[in-house]
């Protein structure tokens, strides 16, 4: 960075806007200014604390016309003053001193306008649909096979004596369809102790592990079958996806369970384990919201819960008036969103992009 | 053999046949047919293609050992095609057993382009938390990563100065498995940085990202081993990739007939007698 | 108590860090990022429990020699011996030529590629026994498969250019629209089930109770 005089020339060649920038945390200030035909190969940026001097910043390549002034050095709340100095030396050239700018930081980020719209519009209609239920409406909701199922699966093997294998997915604890799966084993792990079936659940993560078993032992304390609870139940495997694949195999060929419950996120496995559980005759429900595992569920498994449904379940299961209240609040804004996407094509193919870009999150 | 006995056929014939013809194209290279890049994967060129010479990027190697057929070949062609444009690389990993392969990358195509690691390029390693690394290098990549694969203090290493967050690099080249990968890079770093970004991903995945395709969040895209062969057609330097193409022809045309063998087989089942 | 406190914690971290993605503010933000490097920290320390329980499992099936105890052995071996390879050789573990590095490329790294090449077999095995070309769906479904199977490999182009135009047109309109459709109706389920978790309506995976 070349040295310069201290005092550089207020008026300039061409104006320098300096704005606090938007929807930050503060400490950056953003310059804009329209370079003139005949520019200097480099500008230095120098700026000033109000009653201060200046001081270079950075070189800037001739060309540009916007930058973004983020220095460790820069407070919150003081008065700044920005201008370009070219380089090599020309004052006639440099741009004018910009206005002062004093950087702040936002309480809101308006870029992110649009996600706050339609997850506030989801927390009204939730709060509405679960006054609903207090006040004792109901909902009714079509019949999904796979959860049907499920009771009768864990019947299946009750009758067979065999056991019942439940997979909660290769997801770690923070992962939403892993959390959902842990609250569909609870309600599984209250039939499995209600009938007396054998329950096995392998887990590649020791926080879902941990979970799992708590859920578990929580269940079969629920139907008063503590006794029944073995700790052995859930187990934790290895992290390693591949690894578990093959463990869970192993598991389902040397024990046979007659039924397989494979409820999370699944990646590249899917098939290896939907293949091995057929080739041992189990009946074998799958959900998961991972759409490019889907097709092999649906091909390799007698019944499959596909994205939402697999969310929807645990409110299905419960029949619980709240939950089923927070599901009709999803439809209700899916419908919402319906009409708005249709609406924004319409107007995009009328030449008014303007709804689809308020919706853009970039 | 008639249609019913085809119903009850052995599944270990179908595992031999899909062997045979995998490994035979591998050994004696038939060559069926050359491979024709995509549009997609001549978006992932043409980004890293029009990038200023030197320019700093950051790869992450989101894989492990289990899909180094589809992902090992496109990273290796992309840190290729990176150094020959002498970029400066910054290398992540996210899943804990891809910094080896990211060292072997970086190593192997460093030595071919004469790049010295921690000047050139250098491999921070692994670190868990998936997103939340995304998110905290937001912050400070420096606080994330405080020392890289071999223990040196990033603030040691010549390639690292200067760089505190996204904000300085051009380019984020992901080559992923699944998860952590594309779709949270897009979610956590593009949507909310506004870092181009370009991934190489399995074939089984990359339907998936489409829609960022579509919407310019990802501006190329790579879909397996068939993706990774078009982009090493278009750094012109055929290598893993290229050689696998033939196999996967064969194998893709032998599961199509394989529908239909096993639809045929169903028809010819007889009926069940009614009581 | 026992049931109300994780609740309570719950609510106010779920609320705090649902407001901190749209707060830019450092009076927010500062604490966002610090909660964000505690749950790595969490993470990291569920491993230790992960291991005592693998090896409090095996450990008790070799002494009880129950059904196929020598492969507990094995598994028992491989997990203390990578683990004590990898401390003797400290940070030094990633250099080449290290006994770590030795494993990782000799053993882990062909046999975790060998599962995932599984999958080629399994599908074609799947494809022979379970798709079944049993309604006018399925039909579509079907042809809709070959075209992609065979654009998306040189030997598409090489019968004809027509057959990747069609797989990518497949790929970029029917299967994105559908794609985008699920994907939408996947992301208000997450937002559904998670806003249950951080209001306490579902607290079945707590400890001993149903939900709300």
């Amino acid at each position: 960075m070349t040295v310069l005089a201290v005092f550089a020339a207020e008026a300039g060649a061409f104006p320098l806007e300096a704005k606090d920038t938007p929807n930050d945390g503060g400490k950056s200030v953003t310059l804009t200014w329209a370079p003139p035909a005949e520019h200097p190969a480099h500008w230095t940026l120098v700026r000033r604390e109000r009653g201060g001097a200046f001081a270079p910043v950075a070189t800037l390549d001739g060309a540009l016309a916007r930058y973004v002034d983020e220095a460790a050095a820069l407070t919150n709340g003081a008065s700044y003053e920005y201008q370009l100095v070219a380089d090599p030396a020309d004052p006639p050239r440099d741009s004018e001193v910009s206005l002062p700018v004093v950087p702040s930081p936002d309480w809101l980020d308006s870029t992110k306008a649009n996600v706050l719209v339609v997850t506030g519009l989801f927390f009204i209609v939730l709060f509405f649909t679960i006054n609903q239920a207090h006040r004792g409406r109901r909902w009714t909701f079509r019949k999904i096979p796979g959860l049907v199922a499920i009771e009768e699966a864990i019947g299946r093997a009750t009758e067979m004596g065999k056991g019942v294998l439940y997979i909660p997915g290769v997801q770690d604890i923070d992962d939403i369809q892993t959390i959902a799966s842990m609250i569909l084993l609870a309600q599984v792990s209250r039939l499995t102790a209600k009938y007396e079936t054998k329950l096995s659940v392998p887990t590649n993560s020791p926080a879902v592990y941990t979970v799992a078993d708590e859920v578990v032992k929580s269940g079969y304390q629920d139907v008063g079958r503590a006794d029944a609870y073995q700790g052995d139940m859930v187990r934790y495997l290895t992290s390693e996806q591949f690894a578990y694949v093959a463990a869970v195999n192993g598991m389902m060929l040397r024990e046979r369970p007659a039924a397989n419950l494979l409820l999370g996120a699944f990646f590249a496995e899917s098939l290896l384990l939907a293949e091995t559980g057929h080739s041992i005759g189990a009946i074998q429900i799958a959900g998961t919201a991972n759409v490019h595992q889907m097709p092999f569920f649906v091909v390799a498994c007698d019944y499959t819960l596909i994205g939402e449904e697999y969310y929807a379940a645990s409110a299905l299961l419960s029949n619980d008036a709240l939950l089923l209240g927070s599901l009709k609040a999803a439809d209700t804004v899916k419908l919402v969103l319906i009409i708005v996407i249709a609406l924004g094509c319409v107007l995009a193919t009328l030449g008014n992009p303007s709804l689809g870009n308020w919706f853009s999150t970039q | 053999m008639n249609l019913e006995s085809l119903s009850r056929l052995d599944r270990r014939w179908i595992f031999l046949a899909v062997g045979l013809l995998v490994i035979l194209p591998l050994a004696f290279g038939f060559h069926i047919a050359p491979v024709e890049p995509s549009p997609r994967s001549r978006g992932f060129y043409d980004a890293i293609e029009k990038l200023p010479e030197g320019s700093t990027v950051l790869l992450s190697g989101d894989y492990d050992p289990s899909t180094i057929a589809e992902n090992y070949p496109m990273h290796l062609a992309a840190a290729r095609h990176l150094m020959r444009r002498n970029m400066k690389i910054i290398a992540l990993a996210l899943y804990p057993a891809g910094p080896p392969l990211t060292d072997q990358v970086l190593h192997l195509v460093g030595a071919e382009f004469g790049k010295k690691e921690g000047v050139d390029y250098v491999n921070l390693g692994y670190k868990t938390g998936n997103e939340l690394v995304m998110s905290s290098m937001g912050s400070s990549i420096p606080r994330t990563f405080p020392v890289d694969r071999r223990g040196i203090p990033v603030a040691d290493i010549p390639v690292m100065k200067g760089i505190h967050n996204y904000e300085q690099f051009s380019l984020l080249v992901n080559v992923s498995a699944g998860f952590p990968g594309t779709k949270e890079w897009v979610q956590q770093v593009v949507s909310r940085y506004h870092l181009p970004m370009v991934a190489g991903v399995t074939a089984v995945s990359a339907p998936e990202y489409y829609p960022y395709l579509q919407t310019g969040q990802l501006h190329g895209l790579l879909g397996g081993m068939a993706g990774a062969a078009e982009y090493e057609a278009l750094i012109e330097r055929p290598a893993l990739a290229m050689r696998g193409m033939d196999a996967q022809s064969l194998a893709h045309v032998f599961i199509a007939l394989m529908i239909l063998l096993g639809n045929l087989a169903f028809l010819g089942k007889k009926p069940a007698r009614k009581a | 108590m026992k049931r109300e406190i994780p609740i309570l914690i719950t609510l106010i971290t779920g609320l705090f860090c649902l407001v901190g993605f749209f707060v830019p503010h450092p009076f927010v933000r500062l604490l966002y990022d610090d909660i964000q490097q505690w749950v790595i920290v969490i993470v990291g320390a569920t491993y230790v429990l992960g291991v005592a329980n693998l090896l409090r499992i095996n450990m008790h099936q070799v002494s009880q020699k129950s059904p196929d105890w020598p492969y507990k052995i094995v598994l028992l071996a491989g997990l203390l011996g990578m683990m004590a390879i990898g401390f003797s050789e400290g940070v030094r573990y990633a250099d080449d030529g290290s006994k770590f590095q030795w494993m990782y490329n000799r053993v882990y790294s062909p046999m975790s590629a060998t599962m995932f090449a599984l999958l080629a077999f399994f599908i074609a095995s799947a494809a022979f026994r379970a798709f079944r070309i049993r309604s006018f769906e399925a039909l579509l479904l079907a042809i809709a498969a070959f075209i992609l199977m065979i654009g998306r490999v040189p030997i598409g182009n090489a019968i004809h250019p027509i057959i990747p135009a069609a797989a990518d047109w497949l790929m970029e309109v029917p299967q994105n629209a559908a794609k985008r459709g699920i994907l939408i109706g996947a992301a208000l389920g997450v937002m559904a089930t998670g806003i249950r978790l951080i209001l306490g309506m579902e607290k079945t995976y707590g400890s001993g109770e149903g939900s709300s």
